[in-house]
């Protein structure tokens, strides 16, 4: 579904991507694990179109999609919901959600997935007419998924969803995306918490310092034993 | 821990002295108030038609102030820049009204369509100037999108003083007389009070409460609005949801300029003429306006134009000056709110949004 040919990113002068090559087939959940700065969030920004690869490609479904202006990329369906949540703060709860179905002009079927969204997130429900600003971190980071839900993605990128959050909180959000993968999302997420990652993904990717090291089943990661002590803290 | 106290400690002494500074001010602006109008209400019997008469001339000023002032506000709320070319185009606006009532009256379709003359007057002047705003955009300040904050202001000025030198040269240093149309002539008597509106203030005042209402109706509830509050918000994350974050800029500008040509028209007929500079004054006024409610603040933006409008025309008569000393009084009162309150009457969000 998704192919990222060594891609090749930079912030001005700094290399951040040197030539990450990854895919992601329909109905998975994909993972990319690694410490901070290892390039796991400008990977999915480039997806994005926020940032362009100076070279390498990104295909959706073989077309590329790295050409393409980031408001483009989300019409094509893919959508992300960003590191840090960035929730509207002033808009409201329900009008986040409109924002997140931007690109669509089905009313009725947009109107099916907020109540989709609202089942998924009960909370969310209650605080409809609130403000974003005003809700707690975890309401936030459910708004964030739901948002990019809105969208009706065929794939759903998700940067550290559990950033923040108490240990019960990421069981119930981890629960929940796999919960939407199961309903036919691909999802690919982003995580430094490897060891929630590992448990729910198919697959997953190891980044260092922006490059890939290390790739395989979720399970031959798990048992990995540099993962193991990297990451998953296992002595 | 100590360090944060000792931080603490300098933080606390400065906002001493800048406080007792502040109310150093406070007393000298309070003391000078209360002595003139304490002078003006024991020695000057002022009957209230005259008091009226100038409500109601702030009102029609304040309701200019107000739409012009929703210009500088959208576009600050959405790159946190100072359009300083906004009141020239206005003024653009002004001339685009004058010379298209010109043509009307030489086919003489003042006298027989009196409401669709007023109407395509109005709606030249708007269209007029909200081209020129999204030409402004995209030559002045597009390419300077990512540039440092004081650029793009640097590009305003200079984009200001391009377009009154432009119409210098193209319409000349004379002054163009607008000559209201019969339909807004005149005016009415309220009662037997003395007060009397002019029907260039009513409509003036109908008009603008219109546009704002639909203006706060656009912005609360349709989808553009919706994208105009989450690009202020945040443009990288709006275009994570699809949104066009360029075409929401050139809406805005757009929006702000459609608005600033109305009010240039209205100036127009208000003041019966319009030149080159007529942008200035006003620009300057209206961005005062647009701080005193609170910059980025589109309700804001409305509140400060009307009260200072109001301030502008009840002002010099409750303190017992002359009415020229009215731009002193406009701009004491932005320094004021920049001491006291620098994030506008109404609306912190400049200290939310930046912090």
């Amino acid at each position: 579904m998704l192919q990222v040919n060594d891609i090749h990113t930079y912030y001005g002068h700094i290399h951040a991507l040197k030539g990450i090559t990854f895919y992601v087939s329909q109905g998975e959940i994909v993972t990319l694990i690694g410490a901070n700065g290892a390039g796991k969030s400008t990977t999915l920004n480039t997806i994005s179109g926020i940032l362009k690869p100076r070279t390498g490609s990104v295909l959706l479904e073989g077309a590329p999609i790295h050409t393409k202006p980031a408001h483009k990329v989300t019409g094509l369906g893919v959508c992300q919901a960003p590191e840090g949540r960035k929730i509207f703060a002033r808009l409201t709860v329900r009008e986040n959600l409109e924002m997140g179905a931007y690109t669509r002009k089905d009313k009725a079927a947009i109107q099916e997935d907020m109540e989709r969204v609202l089942e998924l997130f009960p909370r969310l429900g209650e605080r409809l007419h609130q403000p974003g600003g005003t809700l707690s971190g975890g309401e936030q980071q459910m708004l964030a998924i739901g948002r990019a839900l809105m969208s009706r993605p065929r794939l759903l990128l998700l940067d550290e969803p559990s950033m923040g959050l108490a240990p019960l909180l990421v069981e119930q959000i981890f629960r929940i995306i796999q919960d939407i993968n199961k309903q036919g999302t691909t999802i690919l997420l982003v995580e430094q918490n490897a060891q929630m990652a590992l448990a729910i993904a198919h697959r997953g990717y190891v980044l260092e310092t922006g490059m890939i090291a290390l790739e395989g089943t979720a399970k031959e990661l798990r048992e990995d034993p540099q993962v193991r002590a990297a990451y998953l803290g296992a002595t | 821990m100590e360090a944060t106290t000792s931080k603490k400690l300098s933080n606390r002494s400065r906002f001493n002295l800048g406080s007792i500074a502040s109310m150093l001010v406070a007393v000298v602006v309070g003391a000078f108030i209360v002595w003139r109008v304490g002078l003006v209400i024991t020695t000057k019997h002022y009957p209230m038609s005259l008091w009226g008469l100038q409500l109601a001339n702030g009102l029609v000023l304040g309701g200019v102030y107000a739409l012009l002032a929703l210009g500088y506000t959208l576009v600050y709320g959405i790159l946190f820049m100072i359009n300083f070319a906004h009141g020239d185009v206005m003024m653009i606006g002004a001339y685009a009204g004058f010379f298209s009532l010109q043509w009307l009256k030489s086919q003489g379709l003042v006298e027989t369509q009196p409401v669709f003359s007023l109407l395509f007057v109005l709606f030249v002047g708007m269209i007029v100037a909200m081209i020129v705003g999204i030409v402004l955009e995209r030559l002045a300040y597009r390419p300077l999108r990512h540039a440092p904050r004081l650029v793009p202001l640097i590009s305003a000025i200079g984009a200001s003083i391009f377009l009154e030198q432009a119409a210098l040269r193209i319409f000349g240093p004379k002054l163009r007389v607008y000559t209201k149309p019969p339909l807004i002539q005149g005016g009415w008597d309220i009662g037997s009070t003395g007060i009397f509106v002019t029907r260039t203030g009513v409509l003036i005042m109908v008009m603008s409460l219109l546009m704002m209402i639909g203006l706060y109706v656009m912005i609360q509830y349709t989808k553009v609005g919706k994208a105009m509050r989450a690009v202020a918000e945040d443009q990288q994350t709006a275009a994570l949801m699809g949104v066009d974050v360029d075409q929401v800029i050139v809406f805005t500008f757009a929006l702000g300029s459609f608005l600033g040509g109305a009010a240039g028209v209205m100036l127009g007929f208000h003041n019966g003429q319009v030149d080159f500079m007529v942008g200035f004054i006003p620009g300057l006024k209206a961005f005062t306006a647009a701080v005193l409610g609170g910059i980025g603040n589109v309700p804001g933006a409305m509140f400060g134009g009307v009260f200072l409008g109001l301030a502008e025309s009840l002002g010099p008569t409750a303190l017992g000056i002359p009415s020229q000393y009215k731009d002193v009084i406009a701009f004491s009162l932005l320094v004021l709110v920049l001491i006291f309150r620098p994030t506008g009457l109404l609306g912190e969000i400049l200290s939310e949004k930046k912090a």
